[in-house]
């Protein structure tokens, strides 16, 4: 085989999703030995690329070659047999079996046809050292912890393929260590020869150990580069889409002399969650929150809130400590949060518009004090009108709408009930354009009324325009916060890019 | 030990420790005539606990094991006592309608994607319907070969007997055994328990697997109505009532976990004696009534619920201590 030559290679694939295309025809090349990284950010088409490639979906246009003949991938399985294995974020094997087990489900040693438990273990042995991993191939998988479970996932995939490894995202759930260890036992697979794909959202760990990057947007090849030729802020603004002119950061500037102080967060964090973060909001202050996906963003917002309680740190709330361990506590306190994922966290789909819109009020005013039908309609009508949802009838499923009245349904659902301080988490997402800007217009009018908020987005030009400070989240950590000349897209990139304690490539 | 041996081991304590008070005061329960009994009378109970193991570790369950014990008398009795059939060949018949059965509700369960509960309890009324078309009344057989069958056993030492539906339920207990631990398909049936999603990236055939899951079920639940009709020498609709629920119960006081994953088929076996003691010790009494063998199971199942929840919430998996990589 040609050094040149790919192993597993995607040519003009294209795939489409009802009227959504997740992949415009993307090329995308893996050669032997070494180690290439996705990259995009969420609905870029990394997951679709990666499920065409281990054949769990089927292109609707263009090409899958291996070692440059065409295949047809019928399924993950069938993609083994061609060589290809894949190891998921999630580990997917069984914690109630045996380490040995694991390793050779499907493919047993039999002895008069039955599983030779004698040999598999001692073959497990061999297998594990090698990763040198030394541990009893008989114990129970569930009882090591995910780093071992990751690494006898990755030892299956290669045994059963062994021409290219897919890793997605394996090391989300890792920590620092064991990160190490993992990417020692990758760098041994690349000298071995294989091909391995790596996905994650953690650019140190993709200037770790990548040797070349393939980075999509939008459902399109952006670009295919050598690492080495490209600085982190390249790989963002790659990511990003950004092509600005960097101004770099200046100092910081005077603190505006804002109005009162609403919420003091200090030291605010949760282990496993995001590191402790101190943070002052004033009335009438949006707080834009900036960085990558998996950066922490929504974790904040989850902790802030009490969806996720805190476990350290101190909050005052006009000055006076409080606490927030759960979402009552939060709600009691004035706190709103429209979140991320609307259809699974935020609508209740089969209820009309106007239950969606008094629910949160409805909580807040408790048990005993119902809001009879007209007193429903009354604030429903009012937010309907105010808000500019476009729906037949207030009594109409809310899932019947589009996302655009959908996240207003929800903004209204906490305004009705009076909030001192919101929570919006990708507002914008998936959303058409002109309701786009009603959503930004809103935002601005009720930071004009006095409201703190504080709003997560992945859109930085609309984070510019409507923040009045903006934090920036990095590996689940605060990194920066930005104001007043810094707030622009191009300091962001870099805020985002940056790795203080970044000596190496 | 490993924490899946505990429940088990627990059992076999409590087997052995509710045995020697048995015996402490009815010294005669300590006997190869009760042993012997032991396993006649729970021949039936027993070759459908085996399988009803197997649905269970895989996350599984059979509500239908007692109908089509109660059917498959009724079938073997009409066809061998109103149509002339020798029973051999009326039990390859029902051997061969349950697994076709069971292969249907596995079907169902697989490709509608419908739990087990619901399908399984369907197949109950089936089951159960269809045995009381065939007759309402509990039809005798009386065939030579039934005495042939009832006349085969081994002398123990001490005037036990060990009949022939005992010796087949051991060899049941010990293919199942075999079966579970060292085939392939055993595996299988273990990880479809530990999680149907991971077992089916890595490979496992979980269409095939689940459909001959409740074909082993159905088709052993129609071995033990084999038994049961040798047992009581008749096929009528209404046999084995709820003994469903003693399979399960039995399972899981043998160490199976009723979610699924871990489980022992030898296990099921100490569950099975377990049951059959409280049963022999009540006949012993002469004083209670026999619904203390329930409250008695009652209880048992119980602390065995709990016992493994213990078990398996301290140590859950992937957040013990992490070792050293």
């Amino acid at each position: 085989m040609a050094d040149g030559q790919y192993v597993l290679e995607a040519r003009g694939v294209i795939k489409i999703f009802g009227s959504q295309t997740a992949l415009d025809s993307v090329d995308f090349g893996l050669r032997r030995g070494e180690v290439h990284a996705l990259l995009g950010e969420n609905g870029a088409g990394k997951s679709t690329l990666i499920k065409i490639l281990t054949g769990a979906y089927q292109p609707d246009g263009g090409q899958v070659l291996v070692d440059g003949q065409p295949v047809t991938l019928d399924n993950p399985l069938h993609a083994q047999t061609h060589g290809i294995g894949t190891v998921y974020q999630e580990v997917n094997l069984l914690p109630n079996r045996s380490v040995a087990e694991n390793l050779y489900l499907g493919h047993q040693p039999t002895r008069f046809g039955l599983v030779d438990h004698r040999k598999m273990e001692r073959d497990a042995r061999v297998l594990l050292t090698r990763y040198g991993l030394d541990l009893d191939p008989g114990s129970e998988l569930g009882s090591h912890s995910v780093a071992v479970q990751q690494i006898v996932a990755i030892a299956r995939a290669v045994q059963l393929s062994g021409k290219v490894l897919i890793l997605d995202e394996p090391t989300a759930s890792l920590d620092r260590n064991e990160v190490e260890r993992l990417f020692e036992v990758i760098g041994d697979l690349k000298r071995a020869g294989l091909a391995i794909i790596f996905i994650t959202h953690f650019l140190d760990q993709v200037f770790a150990i990548a040797d070349r990057v393939t980075v999509l947007r939008n459902g399109k090849l952006v670009e295919t580069q050598v690492l080495d030729a490209l600085s982190r802020t390249d790989v963002v603004r790659l990511m990003l889409g950004k092509d600005i002119a960097f101004s770099g950061a200046t100092d910081l500037e005077p603190e505006n002399p804002t109005t009162d102080v609403l919420l003091q967060f200090s030291g605010y964090g949760r282990k496993n969650g995001v590191a402790p973060f101190d943070l002052t909001i004033h009335k009438g202050e949006v707080i834009g929150v900036a960085g990558l996906l998996g950066s922490g963003r929504t974790e904040m917002a989850r902790i802030m809130f009490g969806a996720d309680p805190a476990d350290q740190g101190s909050l005052r709330v006009n000055d006076k400590p409080a606490s927030v361990r759960n979402t009552t506590d939060a709600i009691s306190l004035g706190f709103g949060f429209c979140p991320e994922d609307r259809k699974a966290e935020g609508i209740l789909g089969d209820l009309s518009v106007r239950e969606n819109i008094i629910i949160a009020l409805q909580g807040k005013l408790g048990w005993f004090k119902a809001l009879n039908r007209d007193e429903q309609l009354e604030i429903a009508g009012r937010f309907g009108e105010s808000m500019d949802i476009r729906a037949a009838s207030l009594d109409m499923p809310v899932k019947l709408l589009s996302g655009g009245n959908q996240q207003k349904v929800i903004l209204s659902r906490w305004l009705a009930t009076d909030p001192a301080f919101l929570i919006l988490d990708e507002p914008t997402r998936g959303i058409d354009v002109g309701a786009h800007a009603e959503i930004v217009r809103t935002i601005n009018r009720l930071r004009d009324d006095g409201m703190a908020m504080v709003v997560i987005s992945s859109e930085l030009d609309e984070v510019v325009a409507y923040s009045s400070r903006i934090v920036v989240m990095r590996d689940r950590e605060m990194v920066a916060e930005l104001r007043g000349k810094n707030i622009n897209p191009g300091v962001i990139v870099q805020a985002i890019a940056n790795n203080p304690d970044e000596a190496t490539p | 030990m490993k924490r899946s041996l505990r429940p088990l081991a627990a059992t076999a304590v409590i087997f052995i420790i509710a045995y020697a008070l048995a015996v402490l005061q009815f010294p005669n329960m300590l006997s190869t005539r009760v042993l012997g009994n032991f396993l006649t009378d729970n021949a039936f109970l027993g070759i459908a606990a085996v399988g009803m193991t197997f649905v269970i570790i895989s996350g599984g369950i059979d509500l239908s094991v007692g109908a089509v014990i109660g059917f498959t008398g009724v079938l073997i009795a009409v066809l061998t006592t109103w149509l002339g059939i020798h029973p051999l060949v009326a039990f390859a018949i029902a051997l061969g309608v349950a697994a076709l059965f069971g292969a249907a509700m596995g079907f169902t369960i697989h490709y509608l994607q419908v739990p087990s509960f619901i399908v399984t309890l369907a197949g109950m009324f089936l089951a159960r319907g269809g045995a009381s078309i065939i007759t309402q009344d509990s039809v005798p057989i009386k065939h030579e070969f039934y005495a042939t069958l009832g006349d085969l056993m081994i002398r123990l030492p001490g005037g036990g007997r060990l009949s022939f539906i005992g010796m087949l339920m051991i060899v049941v207990f010990l293919g199942g055994a075999l079966l579970a631990h060292r085939t392939k398909f055993g595996s299988y049936v273990y990880a479809l328990g530990g999680n149907s999603v991971s077992a089916s990236l890595m490979g496992v055939p979980v269409a095939r697997t689940t459909v001959q899951i409740y074909m082993l079920s159905s088709t052993l639940a129609a071995l033990a109505g084999i038994v049961f009709s040798l047992y009581t020498s008749a096929g009528y609709p209404l046999a084995a009532v709820g003994v469903e629920l003693d399979a399960i119960s039995a399972v899981v006081i043998g160490g199976t976990l009723l979610t699924g994953g871990y489980g022992f088929v030898l296990g099921t076996f100490v569950g099975v004696m377990l049951l059959g003691l409280v049963q022999t010790y009540i006949i012993f009494d002469g004083t209670l009534s026999s619904w203390w063998t329930k409250i008695v199971i009652g209880v048992l199942l119980f602390l065995f619920i709990v016992l493994q929840r213990v078990i398996f919430a301290a140590s859950a998996p992937g957040e013990k201590s992490p070792e050293k990589v």
